[in-house]
This record gives C-alpha cells, structure tokens and sequence, in this order.
C-alpha cells in the first residue's frame, strides 16, 4: 500500500504541451506513471509523445482514458479555472503544481472541490511519488527509495533535502507528499498523518513545516491524539525575521505568531521527535523505530 | 503588498464607503495649503509602510495651518522603522464619540474570508484580542454567496446598539468586502471606524494589503506600487523574479525554494554563523537569476561570504552554474564562495564550475560549515 497513488493511478496531465507540462509528463512516463491522457484546450486530437493521447477537455479525457487523478501545470491565471475543471469532471484526486494562484480564487476552488467529493493537493506543491510505484508532479524520482517512511512537507527542495538524507542512509519511502506552501491547501498535515497512520507500508513518519500559520501546531495535536506510529519534526525559519506583519488582523485570528520556536515546542510537547537540522532525521528515526 | 493609507481611503472611497476628506502632501507648504482648505484644524499622519505610526510621532493634530506646516516639517524625512516619510496625509480632524474596529482576512484555518469587528478598536486593538477575546466578533463568509445583509447587520449590531449606526455599519463592511475582491487584497481593515458626536459612523484610518499574485492580472492596481517606500536591493530582487530579504549577518545566502533557503539559514546559525539575507531564485531555471542575485549579495559590503546551496529540481545545477560563471565576467565577486550542487543536472552544473576555477560540494552541512569557518 502507500497513500493517495499508487499503481492503480491513471494520470491525466493538465498543460501537457505546456514549458513545465511537457517536460514533467516525460518523468513521470519514464518513472512508471500511467499517464493516459493530457489537456491542452485546441489541442484535441494530437498525441504526445506519440502516444499519450491530448484532449481539448478532462472531460472528455476521463470518458475516453477513466483518468483518475490529475496534475495541473498551467500558469497560474487560469490555474484555479483546471482545479474546478478537474473537480467537475469526476476527478478523485487533484495535484496542482501551479505557483502564484491568487488566495482568493482558492476560496472558491476550495468549497467546490470539495463539494464534489475530491482531494485537492496543492497549489504551489511539488506534489506525490510513491517510489517504485508512481509519481505525480515534480519531485525527482531518482532520489527517492521505496521503503517505510512516509514524508509530508510544506517544502519543494527541502522536501528533496530531507528524502535524500533518507534514501542515503538506506532508508526508502511508503510516499513523499509536498502539501504546498500556500496559505490556503486542499490537503493539510491532518489529512496525511491520518493516511500514514493507516497505511500498512508506513512505519514512521516525518513532518516538514515552516513558520507561519498554525497548522503545525494542530497537527502536533492531532498526533498527540490519534496517531501511533513515531513521528519526527523540523520547522524551517528559526532565524528567519519576523512576518510581514498582516495588520491587525493576522495576529487577532490566529492568536499566534506562528514563529518556528512556538511551533518546535508545540511538536515536541506532542511527542514528536525534533530536528535541529535536516541531517538529523536519519538518527532521529533510528532512535525511534 | 502594502497600500498606503490614502490610497487605501481612495480605494473605500470608490467603492462608496463615506471616508471622510484628505489630500496627501509631499512639502511643508503643500501641507499648509490643504490644512487651510480644511479650515485649518487638521491632523497630519505619515504615509509609511509601518505600523505603530501614532506611537513612533508620525501622527500629529493641527489647530492652525501654521502649526499643520510645522508637524509636516518634522514629520516629512523622519524614520519610522527604518523607513523615510516621504508623505503625509493631510485630513481635517474629527471629533470622535467613540472608536471600533473592522477587519477582513482570509482565513487559513477556515479558507474563508472571515470579518472581524469590535466595539473596542483603536491603536490597541491586539490587546483587547488578546486580553479580552470576547470583545472581538467573528464571521466567516460564505465566497459564493458573499457577505449577506443580515450577516453584516448582526455584526453592526455588535458594534452599536442604535439601528442607524447598525445599518451604517453594515453597509461599510459589505462594501468592504467587496472591495477585497475587487483589488486582490488579503487583509482589508478600517481602524478605528468612528462616531462623530452627531451619530455619524465614518471610517478614519484604513489598510489594504494586496496579494502579491493578484497585481499581474491587475495593472491598475499594481500601479499603486511605491517603490521608493522599499529597499532598494528589494526592489532589485523584486524585479529579477528573487524573493530576498535582507538580514543583519555577514553570509550572503543563495537558494533554490524558500523552505530549504530557511533551512540554510537555520543551519549557517547553528554552525555559529550569521545569515546576511533570506534569497531564494524561483523555480524555474534561468542563469540571469542568479547573476542578478550575485549583483545584489557583492553590492552589500557586510557579506563576507557567499554560501549556494542548490539541490535541483525544477532548477537545473548547469544553469546556476553557468549564472556564477557568468557573474564573475561582468562584476568582481570581492568575497568567496562557497557552493553545494547536487541534483538535476549535478554534473554539467560541477563541471562548467570546475572549468572556471572553482569547486563544489554535495553536502549541505559541510557546505555551511566551510562558509561559516
């Protein structure tokens, strides 16, 4: 098993002629990923690659492939506009690795997403490998290792750092999911503890914030909680200055500052393990596994 | 980005929310000038990116025009945070009855716009929040249906016992909303908004800040940008397409993606070092990126040391190589360099640098280690 994708997946790719589309369509081919079908609106008809057949919608695409899980990489403008396409057209599972959506257009994405019973991951992510099984987005696969640790992240490159750390010493992944850096995400920290925790394959989990929010700190609640299996932790942005400081309001609706200190107590007190530095993960693991 | 009070007042004004008068001065006669206009009993209030104004001595009440010209002399070139007034808002004074609070954000935790008002607004405000988090009212709206009549009239009613003044009230916060949507903002408050002593409620002070990925699809308001309110190696970076903020250390920091550059950061302190900035090149690959962040990291005379860490994804080592090597043709780098390399492209990336005299490392700790020695 692994979480979110695996074989199973039938990936239809949104902006597959795009700069960015058609580039990551080709890894992800080679890493094994069914990708059947892409999109490009004008483009119906054609065959990239030679092979993978372009439709004009994802519609159309899940009729004729029964795509299940799609990956956006059109520009940001009209990024919000694939994530309600995909969600309406039957989609169960939708990455999107745009970067630069505006937060408002997420609060209407968001709610019709999930009216329609989808998983949105992302935007600004670089969303999910199960290695040796699938991967949908852009982390590279060629640093990942099959194995028993499962990794989520609000991180693009430190996510890689972290897996690298991992696959060096010889530990592999159940699944690697970059949740996305954004303040509004269709898949929260909640959502992939909970499916680690679940997950047979996973036998420890490693979690990747960063100041800001306080979705950390909920987190650490929730493995307080509900989750079994042992968890390590890093916070990115200990020496980082303080937040452009969103008015009054920012303050007033969080009650916290979000600070890479608050959050480090918050996961520590939950009994999460803490990394000072990324090359800590490998001995932190051993000591819990 | 962050709108200036008076255009945040144009903007509310625009979209019908009663703001009061105001005209924005840049000299002491100018502001002389309006005061008179007004009648003379004005307050002069610094228009600066920073909060915390009144309490800093940028705000200031006339009863003259001579006195309004006198508090924009002192106001005019004073530093707030670190920041140059460069104008001053000239507005007549009002008189007050009593001060509240209006705030809209989008929530992270809710993924709504959310109102947030209280009876007890004012420069204190987060106090109250804090102290007394019963006095503020919350609201999360609903996007598609948007903030509906009797939604803002309970919220005017926690504000003001009198119909009138409920209803006033409501009806700012519904244009307020749709002010957030119609500039791209991601906060949009009015504090304090007022009662005079004859029963009107009128908004005094507001802020605006607009999201960042809004201002392409939204020139006009993009055109709001005043850049000399900035810092200038800001500006540079802004325009390259880098995100750079500057610190006080003396490692200049050069990183792909923004979690791993607060990573290096963290680690260049915990190998006693100090960062000189937060930089990070976008994610797509372009040797003018790092040219440019080269410029502005040697433009800094307190670097003195520059540390890459690259691990490559979307970003491709050939490129950020061949961005180093090209820096060093147009500008002298004055300082050392220290650079970690590993992922797409590793190897082109090490070999266009060992060609050019220098070397890398494809370890993260040993690089900041090296820099930091």
């Amino acid at each position: 098993m692994s979480v979110f994708i695996d074989q199973s997946t039938r990936l239809v790719v949104q902006g597959i002629t795009g700069r960015d589309g058609s580039f990551h369509a080709k890894q992800m081919i080679e890493y094994g990923t069914k990708v059947v079908a892409g999109v490009t609106p004008g483009k119906g008809g054609q065959r990239f690659e030679g092979t993978v057949p372009v439709f004009n919608t994802v519609a159309e695409a899940v009729h004729a492939t029964q795509a299940n899980t799609s990956v956006i990489y059109v520009p940001a403008a009209v990024a919000s506009s694939a994530i309600f396409e995909a969600a309406d057209s039957g989609i169960g599972l939708i990455v999107c690795i745009t970067e630069g959506i505006p937060v408002l257009d997420m609060t209407k994405a968001l709610p019709f997403v999930h009216e329609r019973g989808a998983r949105l991951i992302g935007p600004n992510c670089p969303g999910l490998i199960s290695p040796g099984k699938s991967k949908v987005g852009i982390i590279p696969g060629n640093i990942c290792k099959p194995g028993k640790i499962g990794v989520v992240s609000r991180s693009g490159t430190l996510t890689y750092e972290i897996i690298h750390q991992l696959s060096t010493h010889g530990m592999g992944q159940s699944t690697c999911v970059g949740i996305g850096g954004d303040p509004l995400i269709g898949t929260n920290f909640i959502h992939c503890l909970s499916a680690f925790e679940a997950d047979a394959e996973t036998a420890a989990i490693v979690m990747i914030g960063e100041i800001g929010g306080t979705d950390e700190q909920q987190a650490a609640e929730f493995v307080k909680e509900k989750v079994k299996k042992p968890v390590v932790g890093f916070i990115a942005g200990q020496t980082a200055p303080p937040g452009r400081r969103m008015g009054h309001a920012g303050a007033i609706i969080s009650g916290s500052s979000g600070t890479a200190a608050e959050k480090m107590a918050a996961l520590a007190q939950a009994g999460i393990s803490v990394m000072k530095r990324p090359a800590d993960v490998v001995p932190l693991l051993k000591e819990r596994l | 980005m962050n709108l200036h009070e008076y255009q945040a007042r144009d903007i509310l004004r625009k979209h019908g929310i009663p703001v009061p008068p105001g005209e924005v001065a840049t000299t002491p006669a100018e502001a002389r000038a309006i005061a008179e206009r007004f009648g003379g009993k004005v307050v002069v209030k610094a228009q600066v990116h920073a909060g915390g104004r009144g309490k800093a001595g940028g705000v200031k009440l006339a009863k003259t025009a001579a006195e309004a010209e006198a508090h924009a002399k002192a106001i005019l070139g004073m530093t707030i945070k670190g920041l140059t007034v460069q104008k001053v808002l000239v507005a007549p004074a009002a008189d007050i009855a009593s001060e509240s609070y209006v705030g809209i954000i989008v929530d992270r935790a809710s993924q709504r716009p959310v109102l947030m008002v209280s009876p007890a607004g004012g420069i204190d405000i987060e106090e109250v929040a804090a102290k007394t988090p019963e006095k503020i009212h919350r609201l999360a709206a609903d996007p598609r249906y948007g903030l509906l009549p009797h939604q803002a009239l309970t919220l005017g009613f926690a504000l003001y016992s009198d119909v009138k003044q409920a209803r006033a009230a409501a009806d700012i916060m519904q244009k307020l909303y749709n002010v957030v949507y119609a500039v791209g903002a991601s906060l949009a408050e009015i504090n304090p908004l007022v009662t005079t002593p004859d029963g009107r409620v009128q908004p005094l002070d507001a802020k605006i800040v607009i999201d960042d990925n809004e201002l392409e699809r939204r020139p006009e308001i993009a055109a709001l940008r005043d850049a000399s309110a900035e810092a200038p190696e800001e500006v540079a970076a802004r325009e390259a397409g880098l995100t750079f903020i500057k610190l006080d250390g003396d490692v200049g920091c050069c990183v792909n993606g923004a979690g791993l550059a607060m990573a290096t950061m963290d680690l260049v302190k915990y190998y006693g070092g100090a960062p000189a900035n937060f930089l990070a090149i976008g994610g797509s690959s372009n040797p003018q990126k790092v040219v440019a962040a080269l410029r502005i990291m040697t433009s800094d005379p307190r670097v003195r040391v520059i540390l890459f860490n690259i691990f490559g994804g979307i970003t491709r080592g050939d490129d950020v190589a061949n961005g180093i090597v090209q820096a060093t043709k147009e500008f002298p780098l004055k300082v050392p360099i220290v650079i970690r390399l590993t992922g797409t492209n590793e190897r082109e990336g090490i070999a266009i640098l060992e060609r050019a005299g220098f070397s890398a490392l494809s370890d993260m700790d040993e690089a900041v280690k090296q820099a930091v020695a």
